[in-house]
Parts: C-alpha cells; sequence; structure tokens
C-alpha cells in the first residue's frame, strides 16, 4: 500500500501543512455553543429529537437479549482489525480490483478530493448525485467540485433541507434534526419548484422532496458515495439507510466513486453480521435498517460500469499511533453518543464544527486535524465527562477516557509555546502549592481570609479573573471560617 | 474498623461540615477515624483538565500518604474515582509502573460504598425529619457504580421523605473546569437541574459529591430557589428524639 505521490497545492480556508484538513470548526466550542443556546427554536427542536432518539434506541438495545455480549464484540471485533489494519486494506484492495473496481488512495483531503474531481472531470458529468456521507464532506468535496464547475447534488431528504436552508448538518444521521416540519415546510415552498402550496404533512412534504430528488436521480451519471462498511474479504462496500436514495446512486450512473475512511474496513462478512446488529439499535432505527446495499465491483450489464474505490486516510494513521485515541477508530457513526450527550442537546451539532458532531466529535475531529488551532484544541473540552456518551456507545469507546487524553494533547501542545498561558500558569501554581502541605494550609488560611472578603449574607456573588465565569450565574457559598484540616487540629491536640 | 478519612481539598475549605459529618458518623457505628496529615489533593482538576504531569505528582503524593490504609473512605465520589479509576491511566500516561502497582493497592471507597459493602450496614441510625431529593452524579453513578447505595441508606433515615429526582440521572453540569470554559452550556445544564430538583418539592437535594451541589446549590442559592443542598454524610450523621 502506498499513498499517491501527487501531492495537492491546492489551498483552502483550512489547509495547513503536513496534511489535508477537515472543513473547519472556525469558532471556539464556547462561542459556537453561545449562538445556539440562544436560539430557543433551536433548542426546542433538539430536546424533543434527542429524547425521542434516546427512546428509540433504548428500546431497541433493550428487545436485544445478547446486547451486551454483541457489544463487546463490536469492541474486540475493530481492535483486531484496527491492529492489523495494513493486512485488510491490501486484502479488499486485491477484492475491490478483482471485481473490476479500482481502487485509489488518499492521504489526505485534498488528495481525495483531487482524485475524486478528476475522475468526475474525466466523465465529462457535469453534475453528480452523493449519498450522504460524513466522509464527503471531511473532505471538502462539494467546493472542489464547484470549482471544477461540477455541481453535487444532494439526495437524502435531510441533506437537502440543510442545503435549500443554507446551513449546516446538526447530526450525523438526521442532518437536518434541528429543523421542524414547519420551518421545513417553510423552505420547500421557498426554494422547490411547484412546492408553492405545500402544507406541512409529512408525506407531502416527503412526495415534494421525491418528486424532485428522483429528476435528479435519474438524469446523473456520476454518483459520490460514502460506505458505512468495506468488507476486506471480497472487496465490498456496503452502505446502510433508509430511504433508498442510495441504492439508487449506487445502481443509476454509469460512474460509481465510493468514497472512505481506512477506518471503515471489516474483515469478514461474519464480522459484519455483528455491526449489522449494533449500528441500526444503537441508532434508534430498529432491529434493522430498511436498506443496507451491498456492491462487489462492477457486472456487465447491471449497474455502473465504472467503479472506483477513494480510499481516505486523512489523520486516521496519525490517530492509529495513539494508543489510547485510536479507538475512536472502532465508530460505526451510530450518533448514540450525541443523542445522549446533554451538551450536544443543548448546541446542536454545529459547535462541533461541521462534519463530526457530538462526543465522537469531540474525540475524532481534534485526532484528524491535531489540536494546535484554538477551535480543535476547544473540542476535548466540551464535555462535562459524564460518561453517558460511554454508556450506550454500541463497540464500547471510551469516550470520556479519550476526551481526557486529548486535554493532555492540547496541554502538552500549549506547554511548547514561548509564553506560559495564564491557564497553564494557574495549574502550574495549583499543582505547586499542592505539592506540600504547608504551602497549601498556607495558600487555605489566605484564600478563605480573602474570599470570606468578598462574601456578603455567607454567599459570593462575583470572583475575580477566571473563576469570575462560575459567578456569572452561579453564587459560591463562603468559605467557613475554620476548615476541616483545623477543626481536625483542634479536636485532636 | 480504623478507617482513613480523605477529605477533598474543595471539601476541606468549602464543606467542612461534611468532614466533620463522616466522622461523627463512622464514630457513632463504633468505628476509629484517622485523617493522614499531609493531604493536600488527589490530582482530579489537573488529571480532568489535562495537566497530567502535575496529576502524576499530585497522584504519587496521595498514594504515599494513604498507603497501606486498610480502608480510605472518600465523602466525595469524584475523588474517590479519580483514584480508582484515574491514577491507573495516569499512570499509564506518565509510564510510571510504580505508581500504577502503589494505586492498586489503595483501598478507597466512597462513603456509601463503604457504609453498605464494608461495614454492612444500611440504618445508620439517623433522624431527619426533611423532603429530600437525591441527585446521583455521574462520577458516583457511571464511574463508581454506586447504584441504589445512597437511597437505601436514605430510606432507612426516620423521618425523611425521600422524593424521585425527575431526569435524575442527566448531569448537573458542573464537570470541573467545563464550568468555566463552557459556563454558557454548564448553565444551561443546571438550570434544567435546579427546575427538576424544585419540581420534587423537597427542601432538600443531597448527593455524595460536594462539587456538583456547590453548582446546583451555587444556582439555587442565586435565583433564591428555597432548596437547601447537603452532602449525603450529613443527613446520616444527623440524629434526633429516638
Amino acid at each position: 500500500m502506498t499513498a499517491s505521490s501527487r501531492r495537492t497545492t491546492e489551498s483552502s480556508a483550512g489547509t495547513r501543512p503536513g496534511g489535508g484538513p477537515v472543513p473547519l470548526p472556525t469558532p471556539k466550542f464556547a462561542s459556537a455553543a453561545r449562538s445556539a443556546l440562544a436560539d430557543t427554536g433551536l433548542r426546542r427542536n433538539l430536546r424533543g429529537a434527542t429524547a425521542e432518539a434516546r427512546a428509540r434506541t433504548s428500546a431497541a438495545t433493550a428487545e436485544a437479549a445478547d446486547w451486551d455480549a454483541l457489544r463487546e464484540a463490536g469492541r474486540a471485533i475493530g481492535d483486531a482489525t484496527l491492529l492489523n489494519l495494513d493486512v485488510h486494506l491490501e486484502e479488499l484492495e486485491r477484492g475491490v480490483t478483482g471485481a473490476g473496481g479500482v481502487v485509489h488512495w488518499a492521504v489526505d483531503a485534498a488528495e481525495a478530493r483531487e482524485v475524486v474531481t478528476g475522475l468526475v472531470r474525466a466523465s465529462g458529468a457535469k453534475e453528480v448525485v452523493k449519498a450522504s456521507s460524513a466522509t464527503l464532506r471531511e473532505i471538502g468535496l462539494d467546493a472542489a467540485l464547484a470549482r471544477a464547475g461540477v455541481t453535487a447534488y444532494e439526495t437524502a431528504i435531510a441533506d437537502l433541507v440543510v442545503g435549500v436552508g443554507g446551513d449546516e448538518p446538526s447530526h450525523l444521521l438526521s442532518p437536518a434534526l434541528h429543523r421542524d416540519r414547519a420551518e421545513i415546510a417553510e423552505l420547500f415552498r421557498r426554494t422547490l419548484p411547484a412546492a408553492a402550496d405545500l402544507g406541512d404533512d409529512p408525506a407531502g412534504l416527503a412526495a415534494a422532496a421525491r418528486a424532485h430528488l428522483r429528476d435528479r436521480l435519474l438524469r446523473a451519471r456520476v454518483a459520490v458515495t460514502g460506505a458505512n462498511f468495506l468488507v476486506a474479504e471480497t472487496g465490498t462496500p456496503v452502505v446502510l439507510e433508509s430511504e433508498g436514495n442510495a441504492r439508487m446512486c449506487l445502481s443509476l450512473p454509469d460512474t460509481l466513486i465510493t468514497v472512505a475512511g481506512i477506518d471503515k474496513v471489516v474483515p469478514a462478512w461474519a464480522d459484519l453480521e455483528v455491526f449489522l446488529q449494533l449500528l441500526p439499535r444503537a441508532a434508534g432505527a430498529g432491529p434493522m435498517t430498511p436498506y443496507a446495499a451491498s456492491w462487489p465491483g462492477v457486472t456487465p450489464g447491471d449497474g455502473p460500469r465504472a467503479f472506483h474505490l477513494v480510499l481516505v486516510d486523512n489523520g486516521r494513521t496519525r490517530a492509529l499511533a495513539d494508543e489510547v485515541g485510536r479507538a475512536a477508530l472502532r465508530c460505526v457513526r451510530c450518533s448514540a453518543c450525541v443523542n445522549v450527550c446533554p451538551v450536544y442537546e443543548r448546541t446542536g451539532g454545529r459547535a462541533y464544527g461541521p462534519v463530526y458532531p457530538g462526543p465522537i466529535g469531540a474525540i475524532l475531529t481534534p485526532q484528524l486535524r491535531g489540536v494546535e488551532s484554538a477551535a480543535d484544541a476547544s473540542l476535548p473540552y466540551a464535555s462535562t465527562l459524564c460518561g453517558a456518551c460511554a454508556d450506550v456507545c454500541p463497540v464500547k469507546i471510551d469516550i470520556p477516557g479519550v476526551l481526557v487524553h486529548l486535554r493532555g494533547a492540547v496541554v502538552e501542545s500549549r506547554r511548547r509555546r514561548p509564553v506560559p498561558t495564564p491557564e497553564l500558569a494557574l495549574m502550574r501554581g495549583l499543582a505547586w502549592t499542592m505539592g506540600d502541605a504547608r504551602r497549601y494550609e498556607t495558600a487555605l488560611r489566605r484564600s478563605t481570609r480573602w474570599a470570606r472578603l468578598l462574601s456578603r449574607g455567607g454567599r459570593i456573588r462575583r470572583l475575580p479573573g477566571l473563576l469570575g465565569k462560575w459567578t456569572e450565574a452561579r453564587d459560591l457559598p463562603a468559605p467557613p471560617a475554620e476548615s476541616f484540616r483545623a477543626w481536625w487540629a483542634r479536636r485532636r491536640p | 474498623m480504623r478507617v482513613a478519612l480523605s477529605v477533598a481539598c474543595f471539601d476541606d475549605a468549602l464543606f467542612p461540615d461534611t468532614g466533620k459529618a463522616v466522622t461523627a458518623l463512622l464514630e457513632r457505628l463504633g468505628h476509629e477515624v484517622e485523617y493522614p496529615p499531609g493531604q493536600t489533593c488527589c490530582g482530579q482538576v489537573h488529571w480532568t483538565t489535562g495537566y497530567h504531569r502535575e496529576a502524576a505528582a499530585l497522584a504519587r503524593a496521595y498514594a504515599a500518604l494513604f498507603e497501606g490504609a486498610a480502608a480510605v473512605v472518600a465523602p466525595s465520589a469524584s475523588c474517590a474515582a479519580a483514584v480508582r479509576d484515574s491514577y491507573p491511566r495516569l499512570a499509564r500516561a506518565a509510564r510510571d509502573p510504580a505508581l500504577a502497582r502503589a494505586a492498586e493497592g489503595l483501598a478507597v471507597y466512597e462513603l456509601t460504598e463503604f457504609l453498605v459493602d464494608v461495614l454492612g450496614v444500611t440504618d445508620v441510625g439517623a433522624y431527619f425529619p426533611h423532603r429530600v431529593t437525591y441527585h446521583p452524579s455521574c462520577q458516583a453513578a457511571r464511574v463508581l457504580g454506586v447504584g441504589d447505595r445512597p437511597l437505601r441508606l436514605l430510606r432507612a433515615v426516620r423521618g425523611l421523605d425521600l422524593v424521585e429526582l425527575p431526569a435524575a440521572g442527566e448531569c448537573c453540569g458542573f464537570g470541573g473546569a467545563f464550568a468555566m470554559k463552557n459556563s454558557d452550556v454548564s448553565v444551561a445544564m443546571v438550570a434544567d437541574k435546579v427546575r427538576h430538583v424544585r419540581d420534587t418539592g423537597a427542601d432538600v437535594v443531597c448527593a455524595v459529591d460536594n462539587s456538583c451541589l456547590a453548582h446546583i446549590g451555587g444556582a439555587l442559592s442565586r435565583l433564591r430557589g428555597g432548596v437547601r443542598t447537603m452532602h449525603l454524610a450529613e443527613i446520616l450523621a444527623a440524629t434526633g428524639p429516638a
């Protein structure tokens, strides 16, 4: 396996030296979250949608008698696969090639964009249809195609809603989760041809979207899709979906281009069996997804005449080298962690950047992109470490553990700066104080006196400096004059 | 039994009544309480905020201080979780097998684990005639897995009217540095927690971790919520007419 020697010099907003970017979460999490928190309609939609998803997941997992054994199997298969990823990827390449497909290796997003754009350009097509894939967003495909004069059309209804609304997806499986029915109806009436009289009943909305999308699907000559899994033993990509749009993308056009991260490999069909049970239940989609399509290469006279599989690294090898962080590569993108996250429920997905939302985004994005920028560095801190995500993860990713590990990476990168951050100075000072009981006791006496001066009526209403964030909306009790240790010393002389 | 008391730095300074209550409670149950001198901080804040080198130094000192104690009781779920769950991780991160061994040798119990599992008591002879609800803090419920131990202890308290907290399992939004770094989200979370607490009509909300209680209590105090926060230990230590 060798990465292509072609290196692009194409630059875009998020490009940094040394690797292709995931499209950027530009502001820090806290700033992005602030505007989301103030959007009452968004808050209501998120509250409703996540509560419903949680209930569905909980029901679907409760009825699988062997759920814990399945999760453990998913974890074990994921770990074993990652430890022999090179072997499985080469087997996958042989399978795809043997079935008449072509495998392309892309070391980063820029290279993946270049491969796909080149293939589309060579086909002569001016438009392509896409089936929902976070990986396509990750590599920033739409903008690259647009620069090449090619229009890309999403074919899933939720992606259509996001597209006509001109905003970013807020969820991996339900990109338009932040929208309610009335908003969607309004968007369709404004933007879809022949939808000016549309009401807001779900069947009518679906019919309008279907009529609109069907036309694009029927005339498309090139499709670009993602894949949920890549079965190495036969070289077969697999996609799970609920609308049938991906199946149409897989079967109608002449050229099919599938873009997938190298972490999507499962060694054998017997392994896939485990994930086909885990993913839909964890996602709250029930015991199975309505459609599970697989396409080994090309079949003469049936479906696409050319099949290309673009395997994307884009930071995954770096994550794989991290013995704690690599657990994130087991992710099957079910979004169970997203749906239970109390932070996500209040901020929505866009605060996490445009690609991977919620707890999985908070551990995946900083690993794919690094933690040098303030926005990337803020993601591992976008969690209270409450652990609700780890409880529901179908492949048992210890998300809080990885978050803390990545916080360590953020701090290490800050230590390399010539001037220490205020937080680093504070935390070092605190550790120095705590490193010795006498120093601690002196500091305790001093800060108690100081805090009591700040207090009124037994509570502190305003704290200075970094602690001022606490008292923006919360009081702090005034420390009693006598600490526990002082009491103990007095009691037991 | 001889018990080594581990008092969180946070509790030492802000909530000394919790340590006093644990002392009173364990002595009432006939045990000897020691407060090993020289304790400072378990290193939890440094660990969870990413300052792993500093956390490792504090963890080594903590492990040395409590080494050999038959039972270390911490009335702070997050400190107990730090020692039990984080120290092994911290030792791996710091490539310090000696710390890993020392951590493994520590017999650290969160208070309700110690009462129910080690001492085998649920009725500690407490009397507390108030309406009380219990917030299961995330570290207690998810990391330590204390389950219904706190509730079993509360149910055995005479005079106490225990009311269920709606959406009890949802985090209060404290999360250590999260409360400052993401204060807006943190406040949005505690607003919902406070709403649920007030919906119970309880006079007192209790937990086994004062950091969550400082967060919930801080919001209740700012809003003049009319609900007191109390560590579970203080309820269990309370006695009254026989």
